[in-house]
């Protein structure tokens, strides 16, 4: 660790308390947000999750090392935390720190990127069923059924061993592809009630065809579950990916993410406990700060309760 | 009744019978012979030839998914290529260890979630309930797996509680015979089942605190008070009893978590489960033994459902009522 990269983190995390403090000032200011804010640890949830944000993005300046490179691989094998290297090193002589800094990037990155791919799909295919009722909404459904009888993390165990090792977008593809399934039929009860309203029927009554009434009209005035659904879905595509990596079959190593540390570590855990046991906190914290900012949007929101109360992914 | 329990079996049936052809579909898609082996994996031509009879190998498409319902029909799953045995033999060894698993997290994850949530929801937004809400968000975000590594750092390596893995002991217990070897598994068993069952029980928790929050403010709680009826007696007869019955619907969700957490769980402790018989198939690129695999999970998740189903319309009368079922 340098003067620079002590600064660097210094500045992140000051960052990340403008950033929780900005959120708390403007949601202070509205019902919502103060419903918000009533949640206890949704607050503290902001800050967790901007730091890491924080870390990911300026990742360069606050890892001291390449997170890839061997530093002496004879000298520096599973080094305890010191103040060289914060966190220690492991097995084959790596920076932990910039190693977990790096995995911020990779960790929130799939997350975000698969929970996109999946909120994408689901909003469309609840909509779609929703408004269009029918038998369209009977066979959309139903594939919802099939979808939500096969446990996740088979699914991508099937393909892993059809395909062999699967490259990095095709791995986020299929988590996001197997991740809509609930989001859909959330979007589907919401779009029900929806297409019943006035507003629907008006713009309906002066021409809007299907396609302008469902993006203009319908799902933006579905926007409660969708981002809450979101929030939580980004906390388990990490805990599934983290999941998939600490087996061997996820972000293939050197690359670190949060689950290929604990995967390169766990060997090594009762000699250098460092090595697996700090990738797996930050993966609980960030998982925590995920599920508790979306149970504050969800009170927020949308206050009947949508709780999921499993989680597929790990 | 009976009419929505067939309709409802028939929809169970329909499902497991699409994942059946998708996952036809998708081993066909996949390079390589299907059920048969190639350059990477050597089999005896005398069981090459007998799966080539037996799946139709040498027929058209059409034939081999009728053959291929067939077999499955008749529980035969392929011929697993690591194991040079058939996959269903593989995976019914395996199935003995993972339901004990599963079973014993699921007496933790119900025992602990219960008397948490009941506990959480009798002091709702005091500070007893936000700790205890904060402990169990934390372990409902915890990575299984990470979760199952420090228990077995910490009570295994450092305490030498519990043992580091595996089912039993090899040189004492080669199989359960005795009271002695049944303790032997029971303390095998220990880390395992409080890894899944804690993590579970942080959700069940959360769920039942939501449940049995929603019960407190009905009517018959208000009488039962003015009744004159204690405390006590009030929340845990007149209050929990109807904040279970959601209760019922999570024994079915709790397939999927499990049946995933095993996966992971069971790598962690070498516990000879269906999860680490799946992994360990995997590096073998094994797909025969995967996909049997994954169709005995996807087997396991409909039954739990239908299975949450059923109990809950015995134990809610409304939906015994005729009509009440939709």
């Amino acid at each position: 660790m340098t003067v620079w990269t002590w600064l660097a983190l210094a500045g992140a995390i000051v960052v990340a308390l403008v950033a929780a403090a900005q959120v708390r000032r403007h949601a202070a200011a509205r019902a919502a947000g103060r419903r918000f804010l009533r949640h206890p640890t949704a607050s503290l949830g902001v800050f967790i999750l901007a730091f890491f944000v924080t870390l990911a993005l300026a990742a360069p300046l606050v890892a001291p090392y390449d997170p890839t490179r061997q530093l002496d691989p004879v000298h520096l094998q599973n080094q305890p935390p010191s103040l060289r290297f914060l966190l220690g090193t492991d097995v084959y002589g790596r920076d932990v720190w910039s190693r977990l800094v790096y995995g911020a990037r990779l960790s929130l990155g799939i997350g975000t990127l698969a929970m996109l791919v999946a909120v994408t799909v689901g909003a469309g295919v609840g909509a779609l069923a929703g408004y269009f009722r029918h038998w369209l909404d009977a066979i959309l459904m139903r594939g919802v059924d099939v979808g939500l009888a096969v446990p996740r993390i088979f699914v991508l165990l099937m393909a892993v061993a059809l395909w062999e090792r699967l490259p990095l977008a095709a791995l986020v593809l299929l988590i996001g592809l197997t991740g809509w399934f609930v989001t859909s039929r959330l979007v589907r009860a919401e779009v029900l009630s929806l297409r019943e309203r006035e507003f629907v029927a008006a713009a309906q009554a002066v021409g809007a065809g299907p396609t302008r009434v469902i993006f203009r009209h319908v799902l933006p005035n579905a926007a409660a579950p969708i981002i809450v659904s979101a929030a939580l879905g980004i906390g388990n595509v990490i805990l599934l990916e983290a999941g998939l990596s600490f087996l061997g079959i996820g972000v293939p190593s050197p690359l670190p993410s949060w689950g290929s540390m604990i995967h390169d570590g766990w060997q090594w855990i009762v000699a250098a406990p460092w090595t697996s046991g700090f990738p797996g906190l930050a993966i609980a914290f960030v998982v925590m700060a995920l599920n508790a900012v979306g149970d504050g949007l969800r009170d927020a929101l949308d206050p009947r309760d949508t709780l999921d109360p499993r989680k597929e992914g790990t | 009744m009976t009419a929505w329990l067939v309709r409802r079996l028939a929809a169970a049936i329909a499902i497991v019978f699409a994942v059946v052809t998708i996952t036809f579909v998708l081993i066909h898609l996949a390079p390589g012979t299907p059920f048969g082996a190639d350059e990477q994996h050597q089999q005896d031509p005398e069981v090459i030839a007998r799966l080539v009879r037996q799946f139709g190998l040498d027929q058209p498409l059409p034939v081999q998914y009728v053959l291929y319902l067939r077999n499955l029909l008749r529980g035969e799953l392929g011929q697993s290529f690591s194991q040079h045995r058939p996959v269903a033999d593989a995976i019914a060894d395996t199935i003995p260890p993972t339901l004990t698993l599963a079973g014993a997290a699921l007496v933790v994850d119900f025992a602990i979630g219960l008397a948490l949530g009941v506990y959480q929801a009798v002091r709702p937004r005091r500070f007893g309930d936000i700790v205890l809400g904060n402990v169990a968000l934390f372990f409902h975000s915890l990575p299984t797996f990470w979760l199952g590594l420090v228990l077995l750092l910490v009570f295994g390596q450092w305490l030498h509680v519990f043992p580091v893995g595996g089912m039993r002991d090899p040189v004492l217990c080669p199989s359960v015979t005795s009271a002695r070897c049944l303790g032997d598994v029971v303390w095998h068993l220990a880390l395992p089942a409080l890894t899944l069952g804690l993590v579970g029980a942080a959700g069940t928790a959360r769920y039942q605190r939501a449940a049995m929050l929603e019960v407190v403010g009905e009517d018959y709680v208000r009488t039962a008070r003015a009744k004159g009826l204690g405390e006590r007696r009030v929340l845990l007869v007149h209050a929990l009893r109807n904040a279970l019955l959601p209760f019922i619907t999570l024994i079915g969700l709790a397939f999927p978590f499990l049946l995933t957490g095993a996966v992971l769980v069971e790598t962690v402790f070498a516990w000879p489960g269906m999860g680490r018989l799946s992994v360990g198939a995997i590096f073998q690129r094994d797909y025969p033994l995967v996909t049997g695999a994954a169709l005995v999970a996807t087997g396991a998740v409909v039954l739990g459902s239908v299975l949450a189903d059923v109990l809950y319309a015995v134990a809610d009368p409304r939906l015994r009522a005729p009509g009440g079922a939709r």
